[in-house]
């Protein structure tokens, strides 16, 4: 079966004014119909411009996308005219942000906001656009819809604005929804809600969903593959159950041990990754997590590439993956 | 047990909102101790109040109401230049390390200002000394002292903020959600640094957060807040493994943990609908809108604080 989205050897760059940065350096992923894919990693790993990159949403002139390919449905969107472009955002690939607040306008009311692409994209009538508008509102679970339609994003909690912002991602029937941190702004108890009503969406309706996260609590929870991005790549890849039991890259096995977990015995001390986030104008030559790696050996100045190491499905971008295999279990 | 260093007593903060006959309740009656060496954690989501208790214990904000007893002296009597003696034996770690230094000092100048202000350290070649010994009680190296904050990392820079508060020479330190704005493997750093100068300098932390998994690691008591009111106060231990209060309870099924085949097992309440505005309080228990175990009662009575076992006190009738 073909994939839905495959992203394939993906380079964007930016130029800032302390140098270049390759803030997406090679990067190859996918994601098969209806499925949950993850990118996880920290501030400035680059998975917020990935799927930036996907929508060409990149803002120029600073931000390039160099090489690569984006193939949608078999189609390369790296090819595609702005016009034919604007076709697929929303219609085809819809996104979410972290931050309601700042992605809904705060001068239309819910309804216009939810009828425009309708309208545009769909062709409907002001009417029929009204009736959709109601029903995704319903299938959000904010109550009421009919009256919340003559409202502004102010009247809305920020519960409410993230599942208005999921609403209107929906709006168009898109096969991939790209959802940026879509919780990471909410409280715990909000969180829990948002996160089991996207999913629920995402089964109901066959929806593709990619999350980007720096939570390894969400992704555990609701994706079926993880992606684990370090200064620009992928630096492990495996089906979700897999990773958080068998992690075969250092920066995985460190972000796992370094939070602490309520499952878990208490633990006198944590054991934090050392040392600071990559400077991503001055990238060590190699591999770029070597400077702040345990299992750091000579060979590391040669950037390891990501590739299959044992199990079905996991790859992972490290010469010690082999090691880190028996300390597991060990 | 040790003495108690910290009292909060029924604090009460409202504030009055342009437009609104009745004041916003950020903060309804709260109480709580801390003793010395401790750490009490102060969990809840935005808007519990969980913050503005923090600034009330500082007097950043002067309370409606309540007192604060602090070593022994209530500062919520105190008028300026008192106050002021009192304020540097308790010290304040901000959540965001980019918006409370500044930002045209140098850490170096950061650090000294303070010593100087106050008069900790008169004498300049001595402030200097004692610079570079705060640079390197947080981990920080001496041409640290050099750079201006934007030319460190996030975890840098809340170093540089722990140091700042650590000049003073404090006895307790309100840590306002110090690690939840730097990433996931710079936070343990953090926490781990905190741990090691509470033991070595013998310090106590009232420790405010949202991240119930930080918290439970590094308190030693733990406090949790909603709507304006502490719910349910015990050990660590007690509050992680039987929860009495049913929004306790939520918030920790609400955590996801890292584990897939754990999460497809657990069990999990999802809380219906939102926090209700502190503007307009609902009657009684103000959690009975959203509580799975509400009953007809607890939209009449407001349930009271009360021991349910020893050191483990809940604010539910049910419980």
């Amino acid at each position: 079966m073909a994939s839905l989205l495959e992203v394939r050897e993906l380079r964007t760059t930016f130029q800032t004014a302390a140098g270049l940065v390759r803030a997406v350096d090679g990067v190859s992923w996918s994601i098969e119909p209806g499925e949950t894919v993850a990118l996880v990693g920290e501030s400035g790993c680059g998975k917020s411009v990935s799927a930036l990159s996907v929508m060409r949403l990149v803002s120029e002139p600073a931000g390039r996308i160099e090489s690569g390919e984006i193939l949608y449905k078999g189609r390369d969107l790296l090819r595609l005219s702005e016009e034919e472009m604007r076709d697929v955002r929303g219609r085809e690939i819809a996104m979410v942000f972290q931050e309601p607040m700042t992605s809904l306008n705060p001068v239309l009311s819910i309804g216009r906001q939810l009828t425009e692409g309708l309208e545009i994209h769909m062709g409907m009538e002001p009417a029929a656009a009204q009736a959709r508008a109601i029903e995704l509102l319903g299938m959000v679970g904010i109550s009421d819809p009919q009256r919340r339609l003559a409202q502004y994003p102010h009247h809305f909690s920020g519960g409410m604005r993230q599942r208005m912002m999921i609403a209107i991602a929906l709006a168009c029937n898109p096969s991939l929804i790209l959802a940026d941190e879509p919780t990471t702004a909410l409280d715990v108890t909000i969180q829990a809600q948002i996160l089991e009503l996207m999913r629920d969406l995402s089964r109901r309706l066959g929806v593709a969903m990619l999350i980007i996260t720096h939570n390894l609590g969400v992704v555990a929870r609701y994706a079926d593959r993880v992606n684990v991005m370090y200064a620009g790549r992928i630096i492990e890849r495996a089906p979700a159950g897999e990773l958080y039991a068998n992690p075969r890259h250092p920066y995985t096995l460190g972000l796992l041990r370094s939070v602490p977990r309520l499952d878990e015995p208490m633990r006198a001390r944590l054991d934090p990754i050392e040392g600071q986030p990559p400077d991503l104008t001055r990238l060590p030559p190699g591999c770029s997590f070597a400077p702040r790696c345990a299992y750091r050996v000579e060979r590391c100045s040669v950037s390891p590439v990501l590739e299959a190491c044992g199990e079905a499905m996991h790859m992972s971008a490290c010469w010690q993956s082999g090691l880190l295999a028996k300390k597991v279990a060990a | 047990m040790s003495e108690v260093l910290l009292e909060v007593d029924n604090l009460v903060k409202h504030f009055h909102v342009r437009g609104h006959a009745t004041p916003v309740r950020a903060v309804d009656g709260v109480s709580f101790t801390v003793r010395r060496g401790e750490t009490l954690g102060l969990v809840g989501e935005s808007g519990c109040g969980k913050t503005t208790t923090g600034r009330c214990i500082l007097q950043l904000e002067r309370p409606t109401s309540g007192r604060v007893v602090f070593e022994g002296v209530d500062l919520t009597t105190l008028a300026h230049d008192a106050l002021r003696a009192v304020r540097r034996r308790v010290q304040v770690i901000f959540q965001d390390p980019y918006s409370s230094l500044n930002p045209r000092m140098t850490v170096g100048q950061i650090l000294a200002e303070p010593l100087e202000v106050h008069g900790i350290v008169r004498e300049k070649a001595a402030r200097a000394a004692r610079v570079q010994e705060l640079l390197a009680q947080v981990g920080l190296l001496p041409q640290h002292g050099r750079r201006y904050p934007h030319q460190l990392s996030g975890g840098q820079r809340q170093r540089v903020g722990i140091a700042r508060a650590l000049a003073m020479e404090p006895s307790l330190i309100v840590c306002d959600e110090p690690v939840s704005a730097l990433d996931v493997s710079i936070q343990a750093q953090i926490i781990n640094l905190l741990e090691d100068l509470q033991k070595r300098l013998g310090l106590t932390y009232l420790f405010i957060a949202h991240d119930l998994s930080v918290v439970r690691h590094i308190s030693d008591r733990v406090a949790v807040m909603y709507l304006g009111k502490v719910v349910e106060i015990t050990d660590r231990q007690r509050l992680y493994e039987e929860p009495l209060h049913p929004y306790t309870r939520a918030l920790l099924s609400a955590v996801p943990i890292p584990d897939p085949a754990l999460e497809a097992r657990r069990e999990r309440t999802v809380l219906r609908g939102e926090v209700p505005s502190p503007l307009n309080p609902p009657s009684g228990c103000v959690f009975h809108p959203r509580c799975p175990i509400a009953v007809d009662r607890c939209a009449a009575a407001v349930p009271q604080l009360r021991e349910i076992r020893a050191g483990h006190l809940t604010a539910c009738d049910l419980a």
